[in-house]
This record gives C-alpha cells, structure tokens and sequence, in this order.
C-alpha cells in the first residue's frame, strides 16, 4: 500500500470541525491543553471565539460540555482518549449520558498507535468504557473519508456520541465521491463466503489486505468495516454469522469489551458461531514506534491472515 | 426588603421545610439535614430573584440553577412544587418506582435545569451553561449551589479555575457552609476551610452570608452579587444543617437519615407551629 495516500484521522477531525463551522452555527469546540495534537488547534486557529481550551482538566471540560448543551450549543469536547473516556468517564456518564445531552467527544491518540509515549497513554480501554453508557453512540472511523464524514453525522445527531481517533496516519481507503456514512450501519468492503473479518478503524486496511493475500490462496474472507460500534449494525453481522459460519474481529484495542465483545454478544443471541477476537490482550501497551508496536501486537495483515487459516484449519 | 415580602417569603420557606419532610418521610431515605439547610435560599431564588415560568420550565432565556450538592433534592422539588412546576402531590412518591421525582435531580423534571448529584459535577455544567449565556449575549443568570463537603472534590477547582479564567460573571456559586459532612465535621473529615480565601485565590469575588436563614442578609448578599462584573461571585453563606426542625438542627446524624412516623409527626408539628405564628 505504498502509493495509498495517508491522513492521521485526528486531522480529519480538525479540519472537519472548521468546515462545518459555517453551516453549524451552534458547535464549539473544547480543549485540554492537547489541541496541537487533538488538532482542534485547526478549529482555533479559523474560529477563535468558538474555541475554549479548558487546561488541563478533563473532568470539568466534560462538564462544562454538558452545561453548554443544556443552553442548546453543540460542544465537540476534545482530548486524548485516556483522559476522554478513562480520567473523565464518571463525568461523561452521569453529566453527558445520564442527561442525554447533544455533547460530542472528539477522543484521539487511542490505542497503542499512541507509540512512544507508552501505556500510561495508550488507551485500549476506551470503546468498553463508552459502550457501557447507555445511549452513548460511539464510532470509531477507518480513514480520512469516513472520519470526517463520522464528524458530520455526529452533528447531525441529537445525542452524545463518542468519535475516537487514532495518531498514526492511516490509508485512506474510501473515495469521497462516493462514500456515504450511515450512523449505525457497517460497510460490506469485500463479499466472501469461507469466513468473516470485521474490523474497525485503523485495522478495516489490514483486514482489507489480509483478504487479499487470503483470496490469492483460495480463501474467499468477507470483509466488514464497523464504524459505529454502537449502535452495532446486529442485521449485518448476523447475516454474516449466517453466510461464512465463522468470524475474525480485529481492532486496536483491548479484547475485552470492544469490538469483539460487542460481535460476541450480537452473534450469541442470533446466530452462535465461533467468533475469534484479535486485539490488544489482557496487557498493558509499551513504548516503541507505532508501526512496530502494531505488529507486536498482532495488530497486522500478516498476523490476520494467519489467524483466518488457522480457524479455517488451513 | 418590605416586611409583607418578607413574611411571604418566610411562610414558603416554612411550606419547602415542610415539602422536605413529606418527601424524605414518605421515600424512607433520601437527605433532609441539607435540604433544610438551604430552604431559605432556594426560596429567595425562586420566588423573589429567578426569572423563571413555571408554565414555560424551558424558556430560553430563564435564570438556571444547578443544584451540584444534588443529594438535597427534596428541598429543590418541594421549592419547584411550591413554584408550580408541578404537583405538591409529587413529593410524596420521591424515590419511589415509577415516580417522577428521582432521588438526585434529573434534568427530566420540569424545572430541573441540569441532572446532578455525583459531587462536584453541576458547577462545571453551570460553568457550561454561563458560557453559552456569554456566547449568546443573553440576558439569564446560572446559579449553582454546592455543600461545603462537596467543595473536596477536585474537579471544584478546575470548574473554579475556568469560571475566573473565562470572567463568567453571570455565574453565582451558592457554597452551603453548615460545617457537616456525613463523616462528621468539615474541619475534621479533610477541611476545605477556608472556602473565602480559597475561591479569592482562584478569581473570584467572594461574599461571606454570616446568616443564610435572615433574608435581609440573603437579599443583601445577592444585590452584593448582582453588581459585580468581570467576575464569577461565590456566596459562602453559614447555615445551619436541618434548620427548622428542632431536633435535626446541627446533627450530623440527619445528613442522610429519613424521620419516621413520630419524628415526622414531631417536625411537622413545629413546622406548623412556625407558620401559625407567622400569620398570628
């Protein structure tokens, strides 16, 4: 994927937030001192007065979000997602989601793509925790396309709704022309009948190009992309647990409570099949390069692929 | 302030004691040492300083009020009862099954301005709402009322920390200093003392209210407020927990304790007494 262009989806999110400004009169944005590197920094830099950086204090910048959506403005509540959904989810559960209120959580840095900075930063914990609130929508995009489209679709939405980003460039892999964002409802990205990856964020590509060394061994994988982990589109993989029989969860996160546990609980009630979850595993990340940790971790086409066959006895 | 208004203003103080009572008594739980201890304040709010429409509770342009010591839920209903955002009738399903009124506000109710309760929460979403006010050039104030216990919550001071920062003078915080906390004394559990020179120190213009239950002196206090700009203002106001019922007055024991039959009866009685003699 060398020629793929690439946009960290923390980019898009900035620079999905200053284009909507105009049309969406009522958004502001909120910060803890992170928006060079949330990159709300784009957002202020074209609407100051809209912008309001809160220090660092995630628990009052949550609930001050609140207190702007009870007055009727649309907050964008912005930091890293440790401190998004991990430091603050007490506030975000009882002053954003008990209330129901129109906030929207912009969390970046998620995962161990964080790289460097190590565990203390890397937050594979977050889409368990938000997924726990109910009424809490939460999306995780894949690429640049998606993410600013998740951006618009989240306006459009009266509710809360957690958005999580990633750090590290991701390919862009969805032609603008033609995408189209449904709050909800998981893309099909590849027919196949032998089994199904479903994936999410910055691993819908390498599940994309696992299937494709997978086909050119004669193992026919269907490919979902879930953006919206809830709510989860059950129609879609339950009529996949149907076709294919089996399924590969994969996403830059824990393995407990993500992704595959919310496919694990879908599939258990409509249709039981295997459902094996590749992810970040009862442990804790660590410092390194981002590409690096990613394939340590598994978090790879290659480590995909290999799971597929084994599951299919290959 | 005109003794007629005065007296008024004392008899639906009496009626919001009484309100705690029924409410606590007939839920079996639920916080009357604290909601006692703010009756006076929450009427002088609602009935003499917020511009509020009980047949319109969203009117945009309304004064808010966030109760962040949320716990003392049973004076605010009675008061918005006594307002006529509901039936007093209500009161006496608090915290049941089905009911309306939830054991800590909920944003649902008409004329609950924001769900609260987790302490040291509803200050920052009253900061939230003040600056939307700013954003908008609107007219409306945001009070927040928060326990002197509650103020050991960190997230106080960012909330104060931000308050002073944006200069949220339409914002008015509300600390509700009767020295209790359900472990015991403030200055004991882990003292917030002294609250004056702490939100000082943080930006704020500070009003020390020596009597929250004289409503001269509460009056006083808020036209105090009322003239101070570029500046959030904390009113610490020195109250006494359970005021108005003999018996609960000053005891820690009553922060989170229903009264039963005999003890309702009891307060009721001395409510009663009050009142009657406020008409005399």
């Amino acid at each position: 994927m060398a020629d793929v262009k690439k946009k960290a989806t923390r980019e898009s999110y900035g620079e999905a937030l200053t284009e909507l400004a105009e049309q969406y009169p009522e958004l502001v944005v909120l910060d803890a001192d992170l928006a060079a590197a949330t990159k709300t920094g784009i957002f202020k830099k074209a609407y100051p007065d809209r912008f309001f950086d809160c220090g660092i204090a995630e628990a009052n910048m949550m609930g001050v979000a609140a207190g702007l959506a009870a007055a009727g403005k649309i907050p964008f509540a912005s930091t890293f997602a440790m401190f998004a959904a991990g430091r603050a989810y007490e506030i975000v559960r009882n002053s954003i989601g008990y209330p129901h209120l129109n906030v929207k959580i912009g969390a970046t840095h998620a995962g161990i793509s964080v790289g460097e900075d190590g565990a203390t930063h890397q937050c594979n914990e977050d889409i368990a925790l938000m997924r726990t609130i109910p009424g809490m929508t939460v999306i995780v995009p894949s690429d640049d396309v998606e993410a600013k489209a998740a951006g618009r679709a989240a306006l459009d939405f009266n509710g809360p709704v957690y958005m999580r980003f990633g750090r590290l460039a991701a390919p862009i892999l969805n032609d603008p022309a033609t995408y189209r964002f449904e709050l909800g409802k998981g893309i099909t990205l590849r027919e196949g009948k032998d089994i199904t990856i479903v994936a999410t964020g910055l691993m819908v590509a390498e599940a994309v190009a696992a299937a494709e060394t997978l086909a050119a061994e004669g193992i026919d994988a269907r490919v979902i992309n879930i953006h919206t982990i809830k709510p989860l589109d059950k129609a879609l993989i339950c009529n996949a647990a149907q076709e294919t029989g089996r399924i590969v969860t994969v996403e830059e996160h824990s393995i407990i409570g993500g992704l595959g546990s919310a496919v694990a609980d879908c599939v258990t009630e409509c249709c039981p099949v295997p459902v094996i979850k590749i992810g970040v595993n009862d442990e804790f990340g660590h410092s390194g390069p981002a590409v690096d940790l990613l394939r340590q971790f598994g978090l790879s086409a290659e480590h995909i692929t290999e799971v597929v066959k084994k599951a299919l006895g290959k | 302030m005109d003794e007629t208004i005065k007296k008024q203003l004392q008899k639906t103080a009496v009626s919001i004691r009484m309100g705690v009572l029924t409410g606590t008594f007939h839920a079996k739980s639920g916080h009357p040492g604290g909601s006692l201890s703010i009756a006076d304040l929450l009427t002088y709010l609602y009935f003499a300083k917020m511009n509020v429409d009980p047949r319109n509770p969203d009117m945009p342009d309304r004064d808010r009020l966030v109760l962040s010591k949320g716990h003392t839920a049973p004076a605010l209903y009675a008061a918005l009862a006594e307002r006529g955002f509901f039936d007093r009738k209500e009161l006496e399903s608090l915290r049941h099954i089905g009911a309306m009124l939830q054991g800590h506000p909920c944003i649902q109710i008409p004329g609950v301005d924001m769900s609260s309760g987790s302490l040291g929460q509803g200050i920052s979403a009253a900061c939230g709402m003040a600056l939307a006010g700013k954003l908008d050039a609107a007219p409306y104030h945001v009070y927040a009322i928060l326990g002197d216990g509650e103020i050991e919550e960190g997230q106080v001071w960012e909330a104060a920390m931000f308050a002073a920062h944006y200069h949220l003078d339409n914002l008015t915080a509300i600390v509700d200093n009767n020295g209790l906390q359900i472990d015991g004394r403030i200055t004991e559990v882990c003292s917030p003392e002294p609250i004056d020179e702490k939100f000082r120190a943080f930006g704020w213009y500070v009003i020390v209210l020596d009597d929250a239950h004289d409503f001269d002196k509460i009056e006083a206090a808020f036209n105090e407020a009322e003239t101070i700009v570029d500046k959030p203002v904390a009113i610490i106001q020195k109250s006494i927990k359970g005021k108005g019922v003999s018996f609960m007055e000053n005891q820690v024991g009553w922060h989170g304790t229903a009264p039963n039959a005999e003890q309702y009866e009891q307060g009721m009685n001395e409510l009663r007494a009050a009142l009657a003699e406020l008409e005399g």
